[in-house]
């Protein structure tokens, strides 16, 4: 099926079951273990274990590797080493390598497997390993090499529109500023974890991974095989976040361990590997200017970023939002990514909006200051009527100015004093911020296979995935409701590459892409049936198990056994739209006017995101966003030591992520707007616009608390302890 | 993990007979720290003996009015003991400023005290240092130190001691008594329990090969009130950039230490002496021999700081 046209009235404006919060169908087999996650799975016999050995040095040769006492430790099955092992290939954006030969080009790339009977004997015989280096000097610090970093590859790495020089030069209030975030690790519970068998010249993957088809794709590229042989099974995935779009270490040395040991190989990364063995976000320098009339409305608005990766390609395009957000004749936007040699940065929830609206949100927020101006009124005197960096384009349905309005009168905005530093609770300064919030709101082509058995029930098969989203649920509920059948009688079966293309689970499409996909097979189940029957599918209800068609009613039973395919596409009519997201976030924090110290009291966001399929874990997925978003803005940062090149806090001891007690109050509001262009289903999704904002309120709280601006994140105490006022 | 063999002692005396002079061999209480250590091959005991059924678990009544808590009493079961609670409440609020409840139930009092650094180049094997490698170098005195030592280091380690549990005891005047592997007693007071780095970094503490902590004595109840401020930049689970315990009378006197800052327990007698001039007088005398880095010297600032919000907090009692 096609998506040629803006949906128009359909069946799921008047749902029973699609838009309503109902708990994860999936939810009892989590609670109570039964949920197959990658490294506990036993539906493979014989199972041996894998531990992974990560280089001591970060760019340089291997000159000597000694597994002699490690091959004759006790358990030892096989060890597969980098000497002697030919370079194999990189998967889909996979920039770094993953294994082979002498090369390291990162701290912690693969350099060993050692394959054992126990995890145990797997684990100490790896440290009987012996390996000398010869290091090579690297590049490991971004604001040495940005200077001269060159645009990033691609058409789209400069922008401009009309004159931003001069309009700026001629401004009567002008921002200037620079703002830098730190790497970040996507830091998710489970660990990237793998099970790899091989049948003959066939392979199958137990594994934690996001996007089936491309890691069948990649391990096809990787390993020099047919993607045709390889098997990518992963219905449960404890969190991704980004970091595991894509094979990593895991899934690689998993295949060769289990091909050289002759019988399965499971592996789990372990914690203190992942972050430099793996992917990570990117840190940012950004050069923000805004021009703007004393009215507060914008002449000229420029922003530039400076990333770094291996190689020199894929950085943190932190620009993304700004040609989307507000208006303003002349424009300018720039990205370029410098050759670093630290580990492969890579997509991390929001790539480039997330840590965009860290610097874009602040400035705003120093522009309202410099203008005197509330700065929920300054965004919305900014708001535009054609997308600002692409004029030619109209926004599919846009309500940032009511998530801004209704998100004011909800939190009490009012009550916040213009004057920074002028509220306090006790030892507490107390400061209120805003920001708004932008993320694409992107679809792909996405299939199912979808059955309907001789009782009436209905099953969906596709390789989507459900990383904690909720994906399970929303696809039995677009089943159920296009089916005309309750939830109870619809079973979904994901992540399985036996199963149709999906989507999968990435860049917040996930859930849009995946429940139309759905649909679509499933309008082509109805048309089985109607055919089956004698009817004409398309003018028929289906309800209640039942099918009316004119003033005929039959049971769904009567069609017996059938299934059918189908797949979404979507139109060049898109073009002609920017689909995005849109929210106003707001944050109330308190700032120890002794230490320093900032916890969050309150936060709000209210969505802008069409038809919400989920409320419930639409809500879950937001509120996660904005604890990630708080983590950024207070704590997160992998500590680069350009000496060695790596990030030193490589564990959740030193990478400290938010816990339950820096989280207050959340609330989370979602408009009822529904977005036509879309896909039928009006939805667009959430799990990344709740990342875009919160952070840059929180700081833009800060300083309202306190009136010291800090444009450098993670927020922690020592960059603002000597500019707090003097305590007795 | 270096295979090992292990071993369940009945008693105090079977277990420091079993390491005796064994330099390869360790004792096990809670495990906290020790098993993640033996995981990540920084920690290689050959012998291990599990100290768990030896009893050391009550928490007693001492002749001169203070309490004698056994090695093995849990940091739940201290933080919440009635008399902890009503005469040391600087000890129950530091140990529930430590760690988690999951790990406040299985970490003990003894164990406690002989939790090693947290310095992450201590924790990657890969880099120098002389706390885990004597004499291989310190890759941190150089590099990222923003959690590490400001005060009592040397040139060879900037490792902090981590614990909350010890600040809170160090202003008590806690006693750790101890049993030698000849089965001879004898009591350490905490302010020589934890050792500088000097030239032996690897060396926390005092005590000899096969010596295992028994009890933790407090005198008698200190009066006064009682605080324990710890900053950390996550409310929860995290090791402290700046703690303070502190004791102070109604008259203003008292005694203050300081954790996060230090490879031990950080208290100065001169510091305390100068509770009354407020904080300032009080830093100038506790951190007068600082040599903090770049990245940490923040600290001294810091708990200059916390201190202040401590006797402020004090004052409007």
């Amino acid at each position: 099926m096609k998506f040629e046209a803006p949906a128009g009235s359909n069946l799921f404006d008047r749902s029973q079951i699609v838009g309503k919060s109902t708990p994860r169908i999936d939810g009892p087999l989590k609670t109570t273990g039964q949920a197959p996650y990658a490294y506990e799975r036993h539906d493979m016999a014989n199972q041996a274990y894998g531990w992974v050995v990560g280089s001591a040095i970060a760019k340089g040769l291997i000159a000597s590797m000694d597994v002699s006492d490690a091959q004759s430790a006790p358990g030892v099955i096989a060890i597969v080493s980098a000497p002697d092992t030919k370079p194999v290939g990189k998967g889909i954006a996979n920039n770094a390598p993953l294994f082979g030969g002498p090369e390291i080009a990162h701290y912690h790339q693969a350099i060993a497997c050692v394959v054992a009977e126990t995890f145990e004997q797997a684990r100490y015989a790896a440290s009987l390993i012996r390996t000398t280096y010869d290091r090579s000097q690297g590049a490991f610090d971004l604001a040495k090499v940005a200077p001269d970093a060159p645009l990033a590859k691609g058409d789209d790495s400069k922008s401009t529109l009309g004159d931003f020089d001069a309009a700026f030069a001629a401004a009567p209030v002008k921002l200037d500023a620079r703002y830098t975030t730190p790497d970040e690790s996507h830091a998710m519970m489970e660990p990237h974890a793998t099970i790899a068998a091989w049948e003959g010249d066939k392979l199958t993957l137990l594994t934690s991974n996001q996007m089936v088809a491309w890691a069948k794709q990649s391990m096809g590229k990787i390993l020099g095989i047919d993607p045709a042989n390889v098997r990518i099974d992963s219905p449960f995935i404890g969190g991704g976040f980004g970091g595991k779009l894509f094979i990593r270490a895991d899934a690689v040395m998993a295949a060769l361990a289990a091909k050289k040991a002759g019988r399965p190989v499971k592996i789990a990364l372990q914690r203190p590997l992942i972050a430099n063995n793996t992917t990570h976000r990117h840190a940012t320098i950004q050069h923000i200017r805004i021009g703007a009339e004393k009215d507060g409305k914008i002449t000229a608005i420029s922003h530039e970023n400076w990333s770094g990766n291996q190689n020199g390609k894929n950085g943190e395009d932190a620009t993304l939002q700004t040609p989307k957000l507000y208006a303003g004749a002349n424009r300018l936007t720039a990205n370029y990514v410098a050759t670093l040699d630290l580990p492969e940065g890579n997509a991390m929830r929001a790539p480039g909006e997330a840590v965009g609206h860290l610097a874009l949100e602040v400035a705003m927020d120093e522009l309202a200051e410099k203008l005197g101006m509330d700065p929920v009124e300054l965004r919305i005197v900014n708001e535009p009527k054609m997308v600002p960096g692409s004029p030619e384009k109209k926004f599919s349905d846009r309500n940032l100015v009511r998530c801004l309005r209704e998100g004011a009168e909800r939190f009490g905005w009012s009550r916040r004093s213009k004057t920074p530093g002028s509220m306090r609770d006790g030892r507490w300064l107390i400061g209120m911020g805003v920001a708004a919030g932008y993320r694409a709101g992107p679809t792909e082509a996405s299939g199912a296979h979808v059955k309907l058995d001789a009782d009436g029930r209905i099953t969906v098969e596709t390789d989507m995935t459900d990383i904690g989203t909720g994906s399970y649920t929303i696809i039995a509920q677009t089943a159920a409701e296009t089916m005309g059948v309750s939830l109870d009688q619809v079973k979904v079966e994901l992540g399985d590459s036996r199963y149709p293309k999906s989507s999968g689970s990435g860049g917040q499409w996930g859930a849009a892409s995946s429940t139309a996909g759905v649909y679509a097979a499933c309008v082509n189940l109805r048309r089985a049936i109607g055919e089956k029957l004698g009817f004409d599918a398309d003018a028929a209800t289906f309800e209640d198990g039942s099918i009316r068609s004119g003033n005929r009613s039959y049971k769904l039973t009567e069609a017996g056994a059938l299934s059918a395919d189908g797949e979404m596409t979507y139109g060049d009519f898109k073009d002609d739209y920017d689909v995005g997201t849109y929210a106003g976030h707001f944050v109330e924090v308190g700032v120890d006017a002794y230490t320093g110290v900032t916890r969050i009291r309150r936060m709000l966001s209210v969505c802008d995101a069409g038809r919400i399929l989920n409320p419930l874990s639409a809500r879950s997925q937001v509120i996660g966003a904005m604890v990630m978003s708080a983590g950024a803005a207070l704590m997160e940062e992998l500590a680069v030591d350009p000496r060695f090149g790596f990030f030193v806090n490589h564990d959740l001891a030193g990478y400290e992520v938010p816990v339950h007690a820096d989280i207050p109050t959340q609330d989370v509001v979602f408009l009822d707007t529904l977005d036509d262009i879309v896909t039928p289903m009006k939805a667009k999704g959430v799990g990344e616009l709740g990342i875009c904002g919160p952070g840059s309120a929180i700081a833009n709280a800060i300083y309202n608390a306190t009136g010291i601006r800090i444009r450098d994140y993670p927020l922690t105490l020592e960059k603002y302890l000597s500019e707090m006022p003097a305590v007795a | 993990m270096r295979p090992f063999t292990y071993q369940r002692a009945g008693s105090v005396a079977e277990a420091v007979k079993a390491v005796g002079s064994r330099d390869d061999a360790m004792f096990l209480a809670g495990g906290t720290n020790l098993l993640d250590l033996m995981k990540l091959q920084i920690e290689t005991p050959a012998h291990i003996v599990d100290i768990q059924d030896t009893g050391l678990d009550k928490i007693e009544k001492t002749k001169d009015g203070g309490l004698r808590i056994g090695a093995l009493v849990s940091n739940t079961a201290l933080s919440a003991d009635e008399r902890v609670r009503k005469d040391y409440p600087v000890l129950t609020r530091a140990i529930q400023a430590g760690a988690s409840g999951q790990l406040r139930n299985k970490a003990t009092t003894g164990g406690n005290l002989l939790q090693r650094t947290r310095c992450s180049y201590f924790y990657d094997t890969n880099m120098a240092c002389n706390k885990r490698d004597p004499g291989s170098g310190c890759a941190a005195l150089q590099g990222y130190s923003r959690q590490l030592a400001v005060i009592g280091s040397s040139d060879k380690c900037i490792a902090t001691y981590p614990g909350d549990m010890a600040v809170g005891m160090r202003v008590l005047d806690a006693v750790v008594e101890t049993m030698k592997a000849d089965g001879s007693t004898r009591s350490i007071a905490l302010a020589d329990f934890h050792r500088l780095p000097g030239d032996h970094p690897e060396q926390d503490n005092v005590l000899e090969t096969g010596e295992l902590i028994t009890a933790v004595w407090l005198p008698k109840p200190p009066g006064g009130r009682h605080f324990y401020h710890k900053v950390r930049d996550r409310a929860s689970y995290a090791f402290a950039l700046v703690s303070v315990a502190a004791v102070i009378q109604d008259d203003g006197s008292g005694r203050v230490a300081f954790g996060g800052v230090a490879p031990k327990p950080w208290r100065v007698e001169a510091a305390d002496a100068a509770l009354g001039q407020g904080a300032k007088a009080v830093i100038a005398r506790a951190f007068a021999d600082a040599r903090p880095t770049e990245e940490n010297r923040f600290k001294i600032a810091l708990a200059e700081r916390a201190l202040a919000g401590v006797l402020a907090e004090a004052r409007n009692a």
